[in-house]
């Protein structure tokens, strides 16, 4: 019997793209797994991290552990937060002994969805289907602080009918960036229409991305400009049969 | 006074004390590859070449003399003191001024020369470097003013990389006042990165390997 | 952020000629330095950063010491070191030295110390004639600019930009071949290195164990500079130091990489003081000025303090997609990019220009490439931390901060979050019919139109709430029986 896994499913699943959420249940439930979701959950903290208010950082990323803290595997839709609980934690609670002794004890139970699957399922094939052109985004987190970049491609070229076409600005920043994209906003759209116009080269219909805040600035601009190209989360192309 | 100033503030922001030993630095890895004679001619002329400097591999030293003839075609050339171009004949070729000891007059031939010939104290194969120290025999301006550059090089100073320079000379500048390293020709691509060469430098660089 | 900064980035934006100059020009160094670093060329890069990072943590942790060793070994080999707290104090060195000697024409290598502390503009308005001799530079300072980029400071003039400034300052004919316009160039400036008095350059490096200042270029006007005039000038940053010689090995194998895909730049000097003994030619002087300016504040912050580890390659402007967007002159000072980013608050303090360490989406793009591993979305996200306390302090960004705080305490409470978002589901407008993505918002009512949802909308679509949020969805999946997939 396989052990159980919570989900964190993380604010912007949890708010704006459920299917990513319900995706990911599948997947693992599919693959023995039981799934939970500690329904305390609520955000790991990052938007104030990045804002400078390290004060209501730690506040919130208290609370993560509390929830999050009996849990073996703590499974994540998203580079980004798993980045934060992962190597942020101990950054913001670099005072205090206690959390950070917390934070460095969740730090090997935390898991990015792929990265799970992968290393710990030891499944690059979960048996799913879809048949369409797609490309996928690195984001930057993933990327850069978690060398995530060739397992979700594999993940990818194992599923039925698909083809994986790389786009030439894969691991450009998207120009999400959490309060960037609407402090300056400007820039943050410019950086989103030099990536669409990247996917409308490969000619790819989704984008795929194991990061929603992407998929969110990434959709956002491809549907202004008219582009008939959706965005995917990995999890939804894995739980597609 | 300032140099006091600034060294207590260094000193209050690092929390050290004037004296204070520092622990041992780093250690540098120097690695020194192992190549035969000719593997560091070969590579040293196809770097070079990749530069769009020239190279040649003179027989002797009279064939590097005539090399250097046959380039300078009898225009005005200022060559160096170096005793190597002696050996060569390079300071009988006609048209070549040598033995220039007085800054001034140095300087007003280095401007009207058409060539500036010398040798090298070391050469790097990896990159197609020369490095040259500023002596006696050797002064700065001769391969910086005039729009070629024309060095000859005994091949036994030809060194495989930097690391192996900096193994030899550990301290380059300690006797010497300066050390250029030279790979290639004066290039700039300041305007719309476009490649142009002979900036303020030689455009033309010739090397000949004997 | 300030108005200026706001409206600088606006007008680069707007410039598409501009946006194109920018892009291209970094993207061929983009390619430039990863055919130069990858495994075939350079096999062991990444050993080469994490020693470079550690011999320059290394120095600068005992930056006293390694500067009393340089000011030993430069007054051994016949140098002066002249220590200068502040900017005006190098222009004063300068111009008591000139003054003193009657002397009047100087030429200068490329050196952004020098621009940090305006140095050319100090000494022309005591009436010393200051030629830039760099082409990008000669071409700024005819134009009265500032440098676009560290290492190429006129990527953003074409050749009719410089065409025209040829015309109007050198009175030449309109001549817009870049090969002509070059020789122009040299033309001028080859009299300057012959008639100067002073030659001023910055330094690449400082070696301590050899008393030495190396220079790094391409051109042949630092090694002309140093060479000519019968005075040799370097101002330097403190930072600049490393401990020996051999650590060049290191350093010279990532500097030209990393800036424009060399493997050595064509000219690499080592230059420890005046010419001695039986040289033929050479300065007969030698003075190194060492610039503190605030470098010993940086010091004292070990947080931060890997700002100054900055080899001045450039590769963090070139892989930064903010700054190829919004090119050099958004910047507020001389530094841009990425490590102007980081090192002007600290400079000039947070208030200088406060939304600065925000103009970042924190890709991480920067420090992948630093050749010394600065990590510099860390030092942006301290400067972030840094800034919001000051704001506390100073009673500014109260909205903001009242924000944070209310939604720190609905994150611990999930109820309350729950049912907010619910609310916010129930009040946000169904997708429109006006193009968008099915389930995606172009518009929202003006009563909803928040600033940060205005700023979001004006640049791309908003997704609309689901009907229901993951949680809803998850308990009517666990009402289902076991197996049901979507």
């Amino acid at each position: 019997m396989k052990p159980r896994v919570s989900l964190f499913v993380t604010c912007v699943v949890d708010q704006v793209f459920p299917r990513v959420g319900l995706a990911m249940a599948d997947v693992l439930e599919r693959l023995g797994y039981r799934v939970e979701f500690p329904e305390a959950q609520t955000c790991c903290g990052q938007p104030a991290f990045n804002s400078g208010y390290r004060h209501e950082a730690r506040q919130v990323a208290r609370h993560f552990l509390d929830v999050f803290e009996s849990s073996d595997y703590v499974i994540v839709p998203s580079g980004s937060c798993t980045a934060m609980i992962a190597h942020h934690y101990s950054e913001i609670f670099r005072k205090e002994p206690r959390e950070l002794e917390r934070a460095h004890a969740m730090e090997p139970k935390v898991w990015e969805f792929s990265s799970f699957l992968l290393e710990v399922a030891r499944a690059d094939d979960v048996g799913a289907r879809l048949d369409e052109v797609v490309t996928y985004h690195d984001s930057c987190h993933a990327l850069r602080e978690l060398n995530i970049k060739a397992g979700p491609r594999r993940l990818l070229r194992n599923v039925r009918g698909l083809e994986l076409r790389e786009m030439d600005t894969a691991e450009e920043c998207c120009g999400f960036g959490g309060t960037f994209s609407v402090k300056f906003a400007e820039v943050s759209g410019g950086m989103a229409r030099t990536k669409i116009d990247s996917i409308a080269r490969t000619g790819a219909s989704a984008v795929v991305s194991i990061d929603s805040s992407c998929l969110m600035q990434l959709q956002g601009a491809l549907s202004r400009a008219g582009l008939p190209v959706r965005t995917m989360h990995l999890a939804e192309v894995l739980a597609s049969r | 006074m300032s140099r006091d100033h600034i060294l207590h503030k260094i000193r209050t922001a690092l929390g050290r004390s004037a004296g204070d030993p520092p622990p041992a630095p780093p250690e540098v890895r120097l690695r020194v590859l192992e190549a035969s004679m000719e593997e560091r001619i070969d590579r040293f002329c196809a770097s070079l070449e990749a530069l769009a400097g020239k190279t040649c591999r003179a027989a002797s030293l009279e064939a590097a003399a005539e090399y250097v003839a046959c380039l300078t075609g009898g225009r005005p050339a200022i060559a160096s003191n170096a005793p190597f171009l002696r050996e060569c004949g390079i300071t009988a070729i006609p048209g070549v001024c040598s033995g220039i000891r007085d800054r001034e007059e140095l300087r007003g031939l280095c401007a009207v020369a058409g060539f500036g010939i010398t040798s090298a104290d070391y050469a790097l194969a990896d990159t197609g470097t020369l490095a040259m120290m500023a002596s006696g025999s050797e002064a700065r301006l001769i391969s910086l003013l005039p729009p070629v550059h024309i060095a000859i090089l005994p091949r036994e100073r030809l060194l495989t990389n930097l690391d192996e320079l900096l193994t030899l000379v550990p301290l380059p500048v300690e006797e010497r006042s300066s050390m250029v390293l030279i790979t290639g020709p004066s290039r700039t691509a300041d305007i719309e990165q476009i490649l142009v060469r002979g900036v303020h430098g030689p455009g033309e660089i010739h090397v000949v390997v004997v | 952020m300030s108005a200026a900064f706001d409206e600088k980035i606006r007008q680069t934006l707007g410039d598409a000629n501009l946006q194109l100059a920018i892009y291209t020009a970094t993207g061929r160094l983009i390619e430039k330095r990863r055919k130069a670093v990858n495994a075939d060329a350079l096999p062991d890069y990444q050993e080469l950063r994490t020693q470079a990072n550690a011999i320059k943590k290394h120095t600068i942790e005992n930056l006293d010491h390694y500067l009393e060793r340089l000011e030993y070994n430069v007054a051994a080999h016949g140098g002066k070191v002249i220590w200068c707290r502040e900017a005006n104090e190098v222009a004063d060195f300068v111009l008591g030295l000139a003054k003193e000697r009657g002397l009047r024409l100087i030429v200068k290598s490329k050196s952004m110390t020098t621009e940090e502390i305006d140095l050319n503009e100090r000494l022309e308005h005591h009436n010393l004639e200051s030629v830039e001799t760099d082409l990008g530079e000669y071409i700024l300072q005819l134009a009265h600019e500032r440098p676009y980029h560290i290492v190429a400071p006129a990527l953003h003039k074409t050749r009719y930009d410089v065409a025209e400034i040829f015309s109007n300052r050198l009175g030449v004919e309109n001549e817009v071949v870049i090969e002509n316009q070059t020789r122009i160039a040299r033309r001028v400036l080859r009299e300057k290195f012959l008639a100067a008095d002073i030659g001023i350059s910055g330094a690449n490096f400082l070696i301590a164990d050899s008393g030495a200042v190396v220079l790094v270029e391409n051109e042949g006007n630092a090694r002309l500079t140093t060479s000519a005039p019968k005075i040799h000038i370097a101002v330097a940053g403190l930072e600049k130091l490393i401990p020996r010689a051999q650590d060049l090995a290191v350093f010279l194998k990532l500097l030209g990489r990393s800036a424009t895909g060399q493997a050595l730049t064509v000219y690499t000097s080592f230059l420890s003081g005046p010419r001695r003994g039986e040289e033929i030619d050479g300065p007969d002087e030698f003075y190194l000025v060492l610039l503190d300016n605030g470098r010993t504040k940086l010091l004292g912050d070990a947080e931060k303090r890997e700002s100054l580890f900055c080899i001045r390659c450039g590769a963090c402007l070139n892989h930064c997609p903010v700054y190829r967007k919004i090119g050099g002159h958004s910047f507020p000072w001389v530094y841009s990019g990425p490590i102007g980013a980081i090192i002007t608050p600290q400079f000039m303090g947070v208030h200088h220009e406060p939304a600065l360490p925000f103009a970042s989406s924190l890709c991480g793009a920067c420090a992948e490439v630093c050749p010394v591993k600065i990590d510099i979305p860390k030092v942006l996200l301290e400067l972030r931390a840094d800034i919001t306390k000051a704001n506390a302090r100073n009673g500014q960004a109260r909205l903001e901060r009242l924000a944070f705080r209310v939604w720190s305490w609905v994150m611990r409470h999930p109820r309350l979050y729950e049912f907010l978002g619910m609310a916010a589901a129930s009040v946000a407008p169904e997708a429109s019919p006006s193009g968008a993505h099915p389930g995606w918002l172009r518009t929202l009512p003006a009563l909803m139109n928040a600033p940060p949802l205005r700023a979001w909308l004006s640049q791309r679509d908003l997704p609309a709430p689901p009907s229901q949020s993951f949680r809803q969805a998850w308990r009517a999946r666990a009402r289902r029986p076991a197996g049901g997939a979507e």
